[in-house]
């Protein structure tokens, strides 16, 4: 393989070429919105379009940190976050183990019925009037609820539980353990890097929970800073939006901070549950 | 299989029911009740009524829709917008793989790899909040940097025929990524005898990556576009959302963004239903169509 023929080399390079070319487009944007985060609003006015500020400065996000509705947006996102994803793991690990069981009468209807789910749906107007039905609106109950099981996370959940040795189960009957023991002293702790692997799908999908949140929380006081995000940035880029919503005078910088707050949470965490997300991704080849 | 036998696999299973029981609770309550609110597509429903006191009108809503004019702009929307996915975005990853595959260096394709999943971790707010912040026409840092070149603004936030370029590419940007693992994957599982034996008879590095790593993925590549045939409804709804605004409306409304303005903003409920049965219908029609296709391929398919 050391020896390279000249088109061999030539190919290479392009190959080396578009990959960096690739990456840098998926990066650049990100980046210029956290660099610029760092800037004054007095530079971004006067110089328009710059990589590098001449000023670097914290003030957009002192600015930020001191607003009332961005702290109350960010701790919502925080407890929708936290709740969420709790409801969101419980519920799908119980019913996949529930599930799990090939002796569990009834199991095949129950496993019929998930699948269907994901094939067709009440759509947006019934679910809302259901949600309304049930006096959950301006109730965070509303978003944890309405997503609390992802059938899809369920279905590979469910594999993974089967694919443990039933010696485990014979084993711990005999020593007189029940169901219910096995499944929390033995057989969670053993799937801990499916787990985590879940634990990241729900965390990403409760903190970038953004619909459900603007259909059924109408009161502004409890929305997550995804909503708080569009109404700041897209809504007031839409034509008929003047700057200034809320008294909230930002310029350039404190939107790309707003943009920086609500992304770097995710990015942040994502590398601790890499090692065991690449362990989980052989779970979607086991399938149940 | 005697009674007494589902008697005991009843009463040994008990636990098991009880941790069953709360996920049951949602499925039922979240998604099989609002199907069986889909009804209120036959009705004229009115909250204060109910469901039980709203009058029947049978195929009403939808003698409307078929003859309404925005009906048929939805429909050409969303294909158009499917069209886009299938047959832009759809080799974006492919083609990520491909390339990575060929690249030796490991620290190399691991960086790669990291930054280019990361996008898929940020919401659709974020993403098109970064689009408005770089394309806006006034504060956009593409304009100002047109603008300070003495150059013209271009709308590209406002002016309709933008929309659908956009879309697209804010997709390839967010999940080219993440959806090459499953192209990485299919390439990591070929027999490097393979590699081996083309380099033996003399291919070059790109005739190997056309003959011996691009049919390796055939089968891959063939599921999954099925699949996504069969996706054709679904066309991203947060995303065409918050990408929609008065002015690109006429290329920018699909079914869900028509269904959410039309029945939660203005109260059209039954309607609106209407409208939602509609694609769910053709949505799942689509999909078992795509799937039992994708099965008959020899390979798996979602279920």
């Amino acid at each position: 393989m050391n020896r390279m023929s000249g088109s061999d080399r030539t190919f290479m390079a392009v190959v080396y070429a578009v990959l960096i070319v690739a990456t840098l487009v998926v990066a650049l944007p990100f980046l210029y919105v956290v660099i610029v985060s760092f800037a004054t609003k007095a530079e971004v006015l006067s110089r328009g379009f710059f990589l590098v500020p001449k000023t670097w400065s914290l003030d957009s996000y002192q600015y930020l940190f001191r607003e009332r509705n961005f702290l109350l947006s960010f701790r919502n996102s925080l407890w929708i976050t936290l709740i969420g994803t709790f409801v969101n793991i419980a519920l799908t690990s119980m019913m996949a183990y529930g599930l799990s069981k090939s002796w569990v009468v009834g199991r095949k209807t129950m496993n019929m019925l998930v699948l269907f789910t994901m094939l067709f749906n009440g759509g947006i107007i019934p679910t809302y009037l259901v949600v309304n039905q049930f006096g959950l609106l301006d109730s965070y109950w509303s978003i944890w609820l309405t997503a609390a099981i992802a059938p899809f996370n369920l279905i590979v959940m469910r594999g993974f539980f089967q694919s443990f040795p039933s010696e485990l189960e014979e084993a711990s009957r005999i020593d007189g353990c029940g169901e219910l023991y096995l499944f929390r002293k033995i057989v969670l702790p053993l799937s801990m890097p499916a787990i985590a692997t879940f634990t990241l799908f729900y965390l990403v999908q409760n903190w970038n929970t953004y619909f459900n949140a603007l259909l059924y929380l109408n009161d502004s006081a409890k929305w997550p800073l995804q909503v708080f995000l569009r109404q700041m940035l897209i809504e007031a880029a839409d034509s008929s939006m003047t700057l200034e919503i809320e008294g909230f005078e930002f310029g350039p910088p404190v939107k790309m901070a707003t943009v920086v707050v609500t992304a770097v949470p995710l990015l942040v965490i994502y590398p601790f549950f890499q090692k065991h997300f690449n362990q989980g991704m052989l779970l979607g080849s086991v399938k149940g | 299989m005697p009674t007494s036998d589902i008697r005991g696999r009843l009463r040994r299973g008990l636990p098991l029911y009880a941790l069953i029981l709360p996920g049951a609770l949602f499925f039922l309550l979240f998604r099989y009740l609002p199907m069986g609110g889909i009804l209120i597509a036959f009705q004229d429903f009115e909250p204060f009524d109910g469901f039980m006191n709203s009058s029947w009108v049978g195929f009403d809503h939808f003698v409307r829709l078929f003859g309404d004019a925005d009906f048929w702009m939805l429909f050409r929307n969303t294909l158009v917008l499917s069209a886009l996915n299938l047959f832009i975005f759809f080799p974006a990853p492919i083609i990520l793989a491909l390339l990575l595959n060929e690249a030796r260096i490991r620290m190399f394709r691991r960086a790669v790899q990291t930054i280019t999943y990361m996008p898929h971790f940020l919401s659709w707010v974020v993403v098109v909040g970064i689009s408005v912040l770089l394309f806006s026409t006034q504060e956009g840092a593409i304009n100002q940097l047109l603008a300070s070149n003495g150059w013209g603004r271009i709308e590209l936030l406002t002016d309709s025929s933008y929309f659908r370029p956009l879309y697209v590419l804010m997709n390839i940007w967010k999940e080219s990524g993440w959806s090459a693992i499953i192209f990485l994957a299919a390439l990591a599982s070929i027999d490097p005898t393979l590699y081996e034996a083309a380099v033996m008879d003399g291919a070059s590095r790109w005739k190997t990556m056309l003959h011996v790593s691009l049919p390796a993925l055939r089968n891959v590549i063939i599921i999954l576009f099925i699949l996504r045939l069969g996706q054709t409804m679904e066309t991203g709804f947060e995303q065409v959302l918050l990408m929609q605004n008065s002015l690109n409306l006429d290329v920018s409304d699909v079914f869900d963004t028509y269904v959410y303005r039309n029945g939660v903003l203005t109260g059209e409920y039954s309607y609106t239903t209407a409208v939602g049965l509609f694609k769910s219908v053709i949505g799942l029609v689509l999909i078992v169509a795509a799937n039992g296709w994708a099965k008959r391929k020899g390979e798996e398919g979602v279920y």
